[in-house]
């Protein structure tokens, strides 16, 4: 049993906004995240406002400039098998598929997704670590082997979304909605890392609620994918994942974006590799050199140096597949 | 936050395992005064205000349990996983982890299996919710428990309850699965003792059966 809260459902995305004032008010959407984190008394709250009466923030359409919008509260089982999305964003799609079990991808929505806590378990445990307003970062010098690699900083969690890379390798912005009006964030720049701020994951305020997810038109030549390594194949997080979008024309990259999970406190963009297969014909010599320039600025913590050879492995061999796509 | 209380009322230990036996038995009492105080709590409930319900406060919500309606009082607190258990006295929705981890409370909520450990019972108001009991044809088993039993798809049993729900879910959806289909959609489903192949083929078995019924 979790702690006591008091609950709200508002029929109304305004509504909504309006109680989610005070500190410890809190959104739920499909809840997946947050009722474990409410179990663990990761943070504490004192009232939820579900937003999940609101219709408006579900379902998946096109848009008038030929992109796609997906609504906030569209649930991941709906996005992994939405036909558009798996034929235009396979990536998406993919990553989609790829997230917790059946149950939670029904259940789980697409803009939790994104605002999910982090899954150390330092942070989910007993532990008044940095991220929770304490001293200091445990993993640091403890049980560290599902921690970053790349972008830590005094914290080492890595993001665990598997839509985001996704999203963010599609260009991907965020609708946002709060009490003095609206803002679109890009996905790169929804996510905040620890060395801006180390006791936030996102820019989101406290009275905002990501509304929509809206993907730009697909380019004709455009390829992708997303691959997750876990260390089961049944669900787990990612120990590494990678979401590629390449635009190829004639069998030469002309773009693309290449952003890693399961690596670094936010979802981590490799410009490192888009530099080195860009204008290329992916060769095999190219290949090797992208994957080892994605891991150039890694620095593993004391039971996570795995993770640089399996990242490796994995770029060269789905870069390998991307050739001549 | 948690206290010694708290457990006790509630009849849930904040050790792993969820329920201790003691604590199991206390809220079986207590389940049976809630159901009848709900009766009794009717006419207050209306006045309620339809806004904020507050933390400590029980309040009555209508939920569709395998084709029946039950009023019932809950806390906003409340898990639907908890309320089939200790309120309605559902207790083939089992409690394992109660982190979304092992599927041992799998119950179909409008035909898709979600964890009713994560869902609040506040939030499965207006649902269709199914549960292991709902698969029951009469004094019969429904077809899916009926494979289960006749390939041998279980050794404790702890988790057949949520592994027959996934499957109910699959075949819902899908009548005909592909084997991969079948391993996909109990991959939310964890079984100490290992009896995977069994599973998956109690559910191709499943599928026969409710083809022939
Ligand atoms: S009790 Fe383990 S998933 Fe719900
Ligand atoms: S039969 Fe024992 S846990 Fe699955």
């Amino acid at each position: 049993m979790t702690v006591h809260f008091s609950y709200v459902r508002p029929a109304s995305l305004q509504d909504a906004m309006g109680q989610l004032t005070g500190d410890n008010a809190r959104i739920h959407a499909g809840g997946t995240d947050l009722l474990g984190c409410l179990r663990d008394e990761v943070f504490p709250v004192d009232k939820l406002v579900s937003i999940s009466r609101l219709d408006k923030l579900r379902g998946i359409k096109k848009t008038t400039d030929g992109g796609l919008s997906i609504g906030a509260l569209t649930t991941i089982a709906e996005v992994a098998v939405h036909p558009l999305i798996r034929e235009k964003y396979t990536a998406l799609a993919q990553g989609a598929a790829a997230v917790g079990s059946p149950q939670i991808r029904n259940q789980g929505t697409l803009g939790g997704n994104l605002c999910q806590k982090p899954r150390c378990w330092y942070y989910r445990g007993e532990f008044h670590c940095l991220r929770k307003g304490g001293d200091f970062c445990y993993a640091a010098e403890g049980e560290n082997q599902y921690h970053c690699i790349l972008g830590g900083d005094y914290c080492y969690i890595v993001h665990p979304s598997d839509t985001a890379p996704a999203l963010q390798a599609f260009g991907a912005t965020l609708r946002i909605a709060g009490p003095r009006g609206g803002r679109d964030v890009s996905v790169a720049d929804f996510f905040v890392p620890p060395s801006r701020d180390v006791t936030r994951e996102t820019v989101l305020e406290q009275e905002e609620i990501v509304t929509e997810i809206l993907l730009p038109p697909a380019p004709a030549g455009l390829r992708s994918a997303y691959r997750k390594v876990r260390a089961r194949q049944a669900w787990d997080f990612a120990l590494a994942g990678v979401a590629l979008a390449l635009e190829q024309e004639g069998g030469r990259v002309q773009k693309s974006r290449v952003v890693l999970s399961g690596a670094a406190p936010i979802p981590w963009r490799a410009v490192e590799v888009e530099k080195i297969i860009n204008d290329s014909t992916l060769g095999a010599e190219v290949i090797r050199e992208a994957a080892a320039a994605a891991m150039a600025k890694a620095v593993p913590l004391s039971k996570n140096g795995y993770k640089i050879p399996l990242f490796q492995g994995m770029l060269e061999e789905e870069l390998e597949k991307m050739r001549g796509a | 936050m948690k206290k010694k209380e708290d457990d006790e009322k509630t009849g849930q230990c904040q050790c792993e395992h969820g329920y201790t036996r003691r604590g199991f038995l206390a809220s079986v009492g207590v389940g049976a005064m809630a159901a009848i105080a709900t009766t009794s709590k009717l006419s207050s409930a209306k006045e309620a205000s339809p806004a904020e319900l507050s933390a400590e406060k029980a309040v009555v919500v209508t939920l569709l349990v395998n084709d029946r309606t039950h009023r019932l009082l809950v806390e906003p607190r409340w898990s639907l996983l908890y309320v089939l258990r200790e309120h309605l006295g559902l207790t083939g929705t089992k409690v394992g982890c109660e982190r979304g981890e092992c599927g041992a409370c799998t119950v179909l909520i409008d035909d898709l299996p979600r964890n009713a450990c994560l869902t609040l019972a506040v939030e499965a108001e207006g649902r269709r919710i199914t549960t292991l009991e709902g698969l029951m044809q009469g004094e019969e088993l429904g077809p899916v428990q009926q494979a289960f039993v006749e390939e041998d798809a279980m050794q404790c049993g702890y988790c057949t309850p949520g592994q027959i729900m996934s499957v109910e879910g699959l075949l819902r959806a899908r009548p005909q699965p592909t084997p991969a289909e079948i391993r996909q959609a109990v991959s939310g489903n964890l079984c100490r003792c290992g009896t995977y192949p069994h599973i998956v083929k109690a559910a191709a078995r499943a599928a026969d059966l409710k083809a022939k019924r």
